[in-house]
């Protein structure tokens, strides 16, 4: 019933597309799989995100050498996920999702509490937010549910669907964390877009999800609530709830065409931006670098978007399609959140900026996203006519 | 469903795949694009405007408070200085939650239970970024917060200069106090002005003279993060006077201190009416007659204004407010009295200057005084009568029904228009305020003051008691030195005044005020000698009623002993000190000028509930005039 082969599964083999544009030259780093385009914007925008960061934790150079770690424990993730068959990753997917569940369930029976929301699990060595894991697990489980499926999914493949998303962002809000929430919603929502879902049907689902606002409300914390509040009007509460919006603003605004330059932002030195080095840091480069700086930061994101999309367009089977596609689109989602809050375009929740806000899970999850990417590129499996 | 797997159109869904990709990516662009003009819109067309915002973030304006100028005596004695404290400040805006902090304050027993609803409300009654001061800590309690100092953000301690008085239990009700500003004090000054100020003149010279002593407020520019974390301070190490702007271009405009006031009161005089004073009510104003200087203001009891500017716990103030003997109240100032006697040698120059009277007439007196046609005995304080007496006579021995007869003739209206000329019934002006003004009876007065029509009458009667300053007269221990000043100076008076200097506290130039003179009494002089003879002889003459406690005296002193009833005895009640309640006792009043050659001090002495002047105000101003002639020995005049 598969008219699929794999044309490649060894290592050994030289005749995909990406083997060709192997940068190293020792013999035994050829069987590495990797997608330079991708590999050196990447290491691009890490490059800048320290650069960055270094100015917005003070000079700190401690501070600096953790966040180096983490990059290099995240692209060590990066590659190694790169080599992974996405076959592979296709079987794995209903455990991951099935064991990610059980870890949020373990969160909130015995997790961490910090800063007043359970979401870590202490393992000992590292602590671990599970509801990173679901970020990708989700598109992931979408794309295996829609792999053995004719394409656009039926009405009763939607229901699934839906199931396997709701479920774990509502454990997830329950935490509470609702930035992550709506990331995993977000993640998944953006597979069934790409799985063919009709026009018209997404309609039909945008207006029930924005129905499914007004019980949601209830649900909020009071904190969430004041910041969709201020989101709407920050300046009601400059030295409150907005002070991070306006003093984020203010930020951006001084920054102007080419910024103050590098360590030269007072917004950020002075401690008036808040969270400088984790969710606001966009504000910081915004500040530094001005306007030059963001837009050629914005233009190494589209870069990794557009390449993420051109490897979901090559893609061979649905699986790696829609993971492929997911994984791009929610890159950008991130981006777009975070620049949006930053300035005043949607409300704050807590979305760090990908690949330069200081913190090492969403670091490690987005790599392990664009790992999965090289490995989609680098074994990609030829529709045999 | 089960006619095998449906076949799958790969064709097809690589195609909608493909669309949906496109679709992706336009929305992609799109939204790049809105983010692209929203950073455009601030970071371009609105960038001026934020450039401005993040240089008003960073500067802070931190206010300098001026310091308080000192107060010293007529010699130069330092009655008010300012001494380096602690002080515990909050500002409100950076205080999470105000109740918290306050309850971890208290815990560390750096704010009294009692205080916390006065302090809530004051920290309220300021803006999120003015400083309160919580109150003083001593150095113990400093230590004891600066080490938990992280634990309570927005709370801080502070040096401070906080206000001392050295002779502060002697000079209380004259120089008055400060204290923390209070809300009520929020609506009546300029707040800038006290943007660094915690403290302010409550009463007494202290509050009449706030604008002087306070001074201009300063401020410097700082640099700070949002928390409001000093980080660079360009005025912390340089002592540099003056306005400008440093070599960072962060501007400092420092305070100018207020001016110091030299007061006329005389610390040696006011320490001995202190001395003198020791366990009884009452009060002691001494006036310069030539020029209004007030050397000695003392009520008793009196308190240490230094409980005042550390501020001073509700339990403590409750304690000093309930107080029966009321040691806030000034007596000096506000308490008032029957002037009894006292009032007799105005009454006479009274008599002397309508010519009701001339110097030789005689009545006899038997001990009583009864009105034509009416049955009521109005007694004299010497059961058996003095006798005959002339208007000499009369004031020497204090004779009571000389009197009667004297206001009887002179009439009620005539009395009190007279008094008012000595400055009776209305403030005398004294630079501070709270004055009460006392009453001076008159048909017109009683008139206004009652509603109903039968109170309304002026009955003969009270005429009569008038004569011997009972009945509804009323005066102030200072408006009885003012007159008697009056009296001294032979009709030429000047207002009261606590203040006869001003020195600028930059420069240490002195500015001396120009007494006041106030409306000449133009009376014959033979009257004046008249009234000046018959004083000089109560102290002096056989039968005098002073007579015994100014004997010895290096120095000529004329007087008037005065004794007022608190208690209207009935008919045929005999006063019976013993057995009467002691609020209900007499008050005994003494009247005094010296040296009776050219007078240079007015004195008056009121005694509360201790029977007669003569054996309780006399021998007060006795000590007084004792240190006024032989230790300060009219050095309380030179500068």
């Amino acid at each position: 019933m598969f008219i699929l082969q794999k044309q490649s599964m060894s290592l050994g083999s030289f005749e995909t597309g990406s083997r060709r544009e192997l940068l190293f030259s020792p013999l035994y780093l050829r069987n590495i799989v990797m997608d330079v385009p991708l590999l050196v914007t990447l290491l691009a925008v890490n490059g800048l995100g320290l650069v960055v960061l270094y100015s917005a934790v003070g000079s700190n150079a401690t501070l600096l050498l953790r966040q180096g770690v983490r990059c290099l424990i995240a692209l060590t993730a990066f590659l190694f996920v790169a080599q992974i068959p996405p076959r592979i990753l296709r079987l794995w997917t209903p455990r991951i999702f099935f064991f990610g569940l059980v870890l949020l369930v373990l969160v909130i029976l015995i997790g961490d509490v910090g800063q007043g929301a359970q979401r870590w699990l202490d393992l000992g060595i590292v602590s671990f937010q599970p509801s990173e894991l679901l970020k990708l697990a989700v598109p992931m489980m979408i794309a295996w549910f829609m792999h053995e499926r004719r394409l656009p999914p039926t009405f009763t493949e939607l229901l699934v669907l839906i199931l396997i998303i709701i479920i774990p962002a509502l454990l997830i809000a329950r935490q509470p964390d609702l930035g992550t929430a709506i990331l995993v919603v977000a993640a998944g929502g953006l597979t069934i877009l790409l799985s063919g879902v009709s026009v018209r049907v997404i309609t039909v689902l945008g207006l029930l999800g924005l129905g499914s606002m007004l019980p949601l409300w209830q649900f909020m914390r009071e904190y969430q609530r004041v910041r969709v509040l201020t989101f709407l009007n920050p300046e009601s509460d400059p030295l409150g709830a907005g002070y991070n919006i306006i003093q984020s603003k203010i930020a951006l605004g001084s920054g102007g065409l080419f910024g103050k330059g590098w360590l030269n932002g007072t917004q950020a030195h002075l401690e008036f931006l808040p969270e400088r080095s984790t969710d606001f840091i966009f504000a910081v480069i915004g500040e530094e670098f001005g306007l030059l700086g963001l837009l050629l930061l914005l233009a190494l994101y589209l870069v990794l978007v557009g390449r993420g999309l051109f490897i979901a367009a090559q893609a061979r089977d649905t699986f790696t399609r829609l993971l492929a596609g997911a994984v791009s689109l929610t890159f950008f989602f991130y981006v777009f959140v975070n620049a949006g809050m930053v300035c005043g375009l949607l409300p704050i929740v807590g979305v760090p900026l990908p690949l330069v806000s200081a913190g090492g899970t969403s670091m490690v999850t987005l790599m392990v996203g664009f790992g999965m990417l090289v490995a989609i590129q680098g074994n990609r499996i030829i529709l045999v006519r | 469903m089960n006619q095998a797997v449906p076949f799958k159109n790969h064709w097809k869904e690589q195609r909608l795949f493909l669309s949906r990709l496109i679709a992706a990516g336009i929305i992609i662009l799109l939204s790049t694009g809105v983010l692209v003009s929203r950073l455009f819109q601030l970071q371009i067309v609105e960038h001026q405007q934020f450039a401005a915002m993040s240089q008003g973030n960073r500067l802070r304006i931190e206010p300098l408070a001026p310091t308080r100028g000192l107060i010293f005596d007529r010699n130069g004695v330092v009655l008010a200085e300012n001494l380096p404290t602690w002080e515990l400040v909050l500002i409100p805006e950076e205080v999470a939650d105000l109740d918290v902090a306050l309850d971890a304050l208290e815990a560390l027993g750096l704010v009294d239970p009692d205080d916390r609803n006065g302090l809530t409300e004051l920290v309220r009654s300021h803006r999120g970024f003015e400083r309160v001061k919580l109150r003083n800590l001593t150095e113990e309690e400093a230590a004891r917060f600066a080490v938990r100092r992280h634990h309570f953000p927005g709370v801080d301690i502070r040096e401070g200069l906080v206000r001392s008085y050295p002779y502060g239990e002697a000079v209380a009700h004259a120089l008055g106090y400060v204290a923390s500003i209070s809300p009520a004090d929020l609506r009546r000054i300029e707040r800038s002005e006290y943007a660094a100020s915690s403290n302010i003149g409550k009463t007494g010279v202290e509050r009449s003279y706030e604008q002087l002593l306070h001074g201009v407020v300063g401020y410097r520019q700082q640099v700070v993060n949002a928390p409001g974390r000093v980080l660079f301070d360009p005025a912390a190490n340089t002592g540099l006077a003056g306005a400008g702007a440093s070599p960072t271009g962060l501007e400092t405009k420092w305070p100018i201190p207020g001016d110091n006031l030299i007061l006329a009161i005389d610390i040696r005089l006011q320490l001995a009416a202190a001395a003198a004073m020791e366990g009884v009510r009452g009060a002691v104003v001494a006036i310069d007659p030539t020029n209004g200087d007030v050397l000695t203001f003392f009520s008793a009891p009196s308190f240490d204004l230094n409980r005042f500017p550390t501020g001073l716990s509700r339990t403590d103030l409750r304690a000093l407010t309930t107080d029966s003997d009321e040691p806030l109240f000034n007596r000096a100032l506000a308490g008032t009295y029957p002037p009894g006697s006292v009032i007799k040698p105005f009454l006479a120059l009274a008599a002397l200057d309508y010519g009701v009277v001339d110097a030789d007439h005689e009545i006899m007196c038997p001990g009583y005084f009864m009105l034509p046609g009416q049955s009521r005995r109005y007694r004299d304080w010497k059961p058996q009568g003095h006798g005959r007496m002339d208007l000499h006579q009369a004031i020497i021995e204090s004779c009571d029904v000389y009197f009667y007869q004297l206001a009887v003739t002179l009439e009620i209206d005539s009395i009190a228009q007279f008094l008012r000329t000595f400055g009776f019934g209305a403030a005398t002006g004294l630079d501070i305020s709270g004055e009460a003004r006392g009453i001076v009876p008159s048909r017109e007065w009683k008139r206004s003051r009652f509603a109903r029509p039968e109170e309304q009458i002026w009955f003969p009667g009270e005429t009569v008691i008038t004569g011997i300053g009972q009945g509804f007269t009323l005066v102030t221990p200072l408006q009885l030195a003012h007159a008697n000043a009056t009296l001294a100076s032979r009709g030429k008076p000047f207002q009261p005044r606590l203040v006869i200097g001003t020195e600028n506290g930059m420069t240490g130039e002195v500015i001396l005020l120009e007494p006041r003179a106030q409306l000449t009494l133009d009376l014959d002089d033979a009257d004046w000698q008249r009234i000046h003879d018959a004083m000089l002889g109560v102290t002096e003459d056989i039968g005098g009623s002073a007579r015994e406690v100014m004997a010895g005296t290096a120095y000529r002193v004329a007087g008037k002993t005065g004794t007022a009833q608190v208690y209207s005895l009935a008919q045929d009640e005999e006063y019976d000190e013993e057995n009467l309640d002691e609020r209900l006792r007499d008050h005994g009043l003494f009247l005094a000028y010296a040296p009776a050659e050219a007078p240079s001090i007015s004195l008056a002495v009121v005694v509360e509930n201790r029977g007669g002047g003569s054996r309780t105000a006399a021998p007060i101003a006795r000590q007084i005039l004792d240190v006024y002639f032989t230790e300060a020995e009219y050095v309380a005049r030179q500068l």
